[in-house]
């Protein structure tokens, strides 16, 4: 069985593609669409890999984020970000709360799979 | 007479227009003919008695000499040094530079005064992309259907063994996409369409207010007598207000007023403070109103009675000006910080105690202005909310009630403009001392 990637986005058609992509390249690809309750899926799963939104209902990924670092059990979990507004504070948000990666849309499918390969090599 | 921009400037066109030479009106004046000389060549600044002696003998207002003259125009050439500190201009040679090409003075000032707007309304739009969260969401939106798209297409045009049914989703969620990008962006474009509407002129909220009450002169008829309109819907009629803000900002500002107003009757007020010997404090025990409400109400009513107009201006608890009522000579800064010595300041760090200084702002021959102050701290929203802070200074100039006697606080603008050099007060150094 593959490295085991949550990915905790919210728009079903990235999920979709990215579930796809990570797929067929040897991934097990959980999901997880809610901000509120996203840190609980985290803490059940104990993933390999984070995929994170940074917009996300209920509650913003860099919260998320926070909480992910400030647990002893998911605290070394790599986490590459995702977010629609490339500014130079959001990256600074994310790298400040423990951010491996920090990628803007649009992005490409080869660019995430070459993210996701360098956080957890095989 | 003719509206020249310097104040020498008209009082030579005014002595020329009479016939006289200026022996004469100096004579008159009580002041020597070199002096007048260097006057009318705007080469001497004066304010305060010299330019009622001078209106006097010559027979005409004293704001037809100094009404929107000088002051402004050399503050705004000052400003516009100030902004660029790194060029070396002969800023202790402004009054001669004005005086001799007022023309060129006067177009630099302009260019200047546009350049501060645009940056304004940039800072202005720059907040917008960063805090409107209709346009937030909406770029969100659009950029993730776009990489929806684009991550899918990818896959479609990568993947020569895919199966049928994935490729039919991956077909079926681009065309859904491409549909939610349309109407994305539509609303992008409509909300963006709206936004241009709105004039480039008034950059914020409280410009577009403070533009309103400008062309009234502060002075509001329809919130005044036994009948006054409704607030509300004296804000949404209103001219030049374009955005809900400013609309929300007008609406609180006409509630006030009209609150004021219905507590101070013109009439009654106006008589109260004659009585008072033109004492605010006397007239807000009289009424058993706020001292705030008092100055508040002096202010909207001293304009349209003739004579220059008097300034207020309201600070929040941070210090910033939350209210610019401008008058002649007392240069109300924009944007950065204003000078600390205000008595608006020592009103704020002082609640409820009420500050009455006699100051005085610019060089040679310094304005004066009585300044009456005020602050209060509240709990608007009980003993569990936050203290707000909230202070109210008029300020009146020469010619509306009489001054009292003793030395006057020099003050000024801002640090970056201001000649008191060795001000205790001071925060960065002045490019004027620097340029000495």
């Amino acid at each position: 069985m593959g490295k085991r990637v949550l990915l905790i986005e919210d728009e079903p058609n990235i999920i979709e593609a990215i579930r796809f992509i990570l797929s067929r390249d040897g991934w097990s690809v959980l999901t997880h669409a809610d901000g509120s309750t996203a840190f609980d899926a985290v803490c059940a799963q104990v993933p390999d890999v984070i995929i994170l939104d940074a917009m996300l209902p209920n509650r913003s990924g860099f919260e998320i984020l926070r909480d992910i670092r400030a647990r002893d059990e998911t605290r070394e979990i790599p986490v590459m970000m995702l977010t629609a507004r490339g500014q130079q504070k959001d990256r600074d948000m994310a790298e400040r709360y423990g951010a491996n990666r920090f990628m803007t849309k649009p992005f490409s499918n080869a660019e995430v799979l070459d993210v996701m390969r360098q956080l957890a090599p095989s | 007479m003719a509206k020249t921009t310097l104040t020498g400037t008209r009082i030579r066109s005014e002595r020329q227009r009479l016939g006289l030479k200026q022996t004469e009106l100096a004579a008159r004046a009580g002041i020597s003919a070199s002096y007048l000389n260097l006057i009318e060549h705007n080469r001497r600044r004066i304010g305060g008695k010299l330019v009622l002696d001078l209106s006097r003998a010559l027979g005409v207002e004293p704001a037809a000499l100094t009404e929107g003259a000088q002051a402004p125009l050399l503050e705004s050439l000052h400003a516009a040094a100030a902004d660029h500190p790194e060029v070396p201009a002969e800023t202790a040679r402004i009054e001669d530079f004005a005086g001799r090409f007022p023309g060129w003075a006067a177009l630099l000032a302009a260019r200047s005064a546009r350049v501060a707007r645009l940056e304004r309304r940039v800072e202005t739009l720059t907040d917008r992309l960063t805090h409107d969260p209709f346009l937030s969401s909406a770029l969100h939106d659009v950029l993730s259907t776009v990489t929806a798209i684009r991550s899918a297409a990818a896959i479609l045009a990568d993947t020569e063994d895919i199966d049928p049914e994935w490729q039919a989703r991956f077909l079926r969620n681009i065309r859904d996409d491409a549909h939610r990008l349309g109407d994305g962006a539509s609303a992008l474009v409509r909300h963006l369409d709206q936004s241009g509407e709105r004039p480039a002129a008034a950059g914020t909220p409280q410009e577009e207010l403070e533009q309103l009450l400008e062309v009234s002169d502060f002075h509001l008829p329809a919130l005044e007598g036994p009948l006054p309109q409704d607030p509300a819907a004296l804000a949404a009629a209103a001219p030049g207000l374009t955005s809900p803000a400013a609309r929300s900002l007008a609406r609180a500002h006409f509630d006030r007023y009209r609150s004021d107003a219905a507590a101070l009757a013109a009439g009654a007020f106006g008589r109260a403070l004659a009585q008072s010997g033109f004492d605010p404090l006397r007239v807000a025990r009289l009424f058993d109103v706020p001292l705030a409400m008092v100055l508040r109400r002096w202010a909207a009513l001293a304009g349209p009675q003739g004579g220059p107009r008097p300034g207020l201006v309201r600070a929040d608890g941070s210090g910033t000006l939350i209210f610019r009522q401008p008058t002649q000579g007392f240069a109300l800064p924009r944007f950065g910080a204003v000078c600390p010595l205000w008595p608006l300041f020592e009103a704020l760090t002082h609640p409820n105690v009420p500050v009455r200084r006699l100051v005085e702002l610019g060089e040679g021959a310094p304005q004066r202005f009585l300044t009456y102050a005020i602050s209060s701290a509240t709990r608007p929203s009980g003993f569990d909310g936050p203290l707000v802070h909230e202070a109210t200074m008029l300020i009146l100039p020469e010619g509306l009630v009489p001054f009292p006697g003793g030395d006057a606080l020099p003050i000024g603008s801002g640090c970056r403009i201001c000649p008191h050099e060795a001000c205790v007060a001071r925060r960065e150094p002045s490019l004027l001392s620097a340029a000495d």
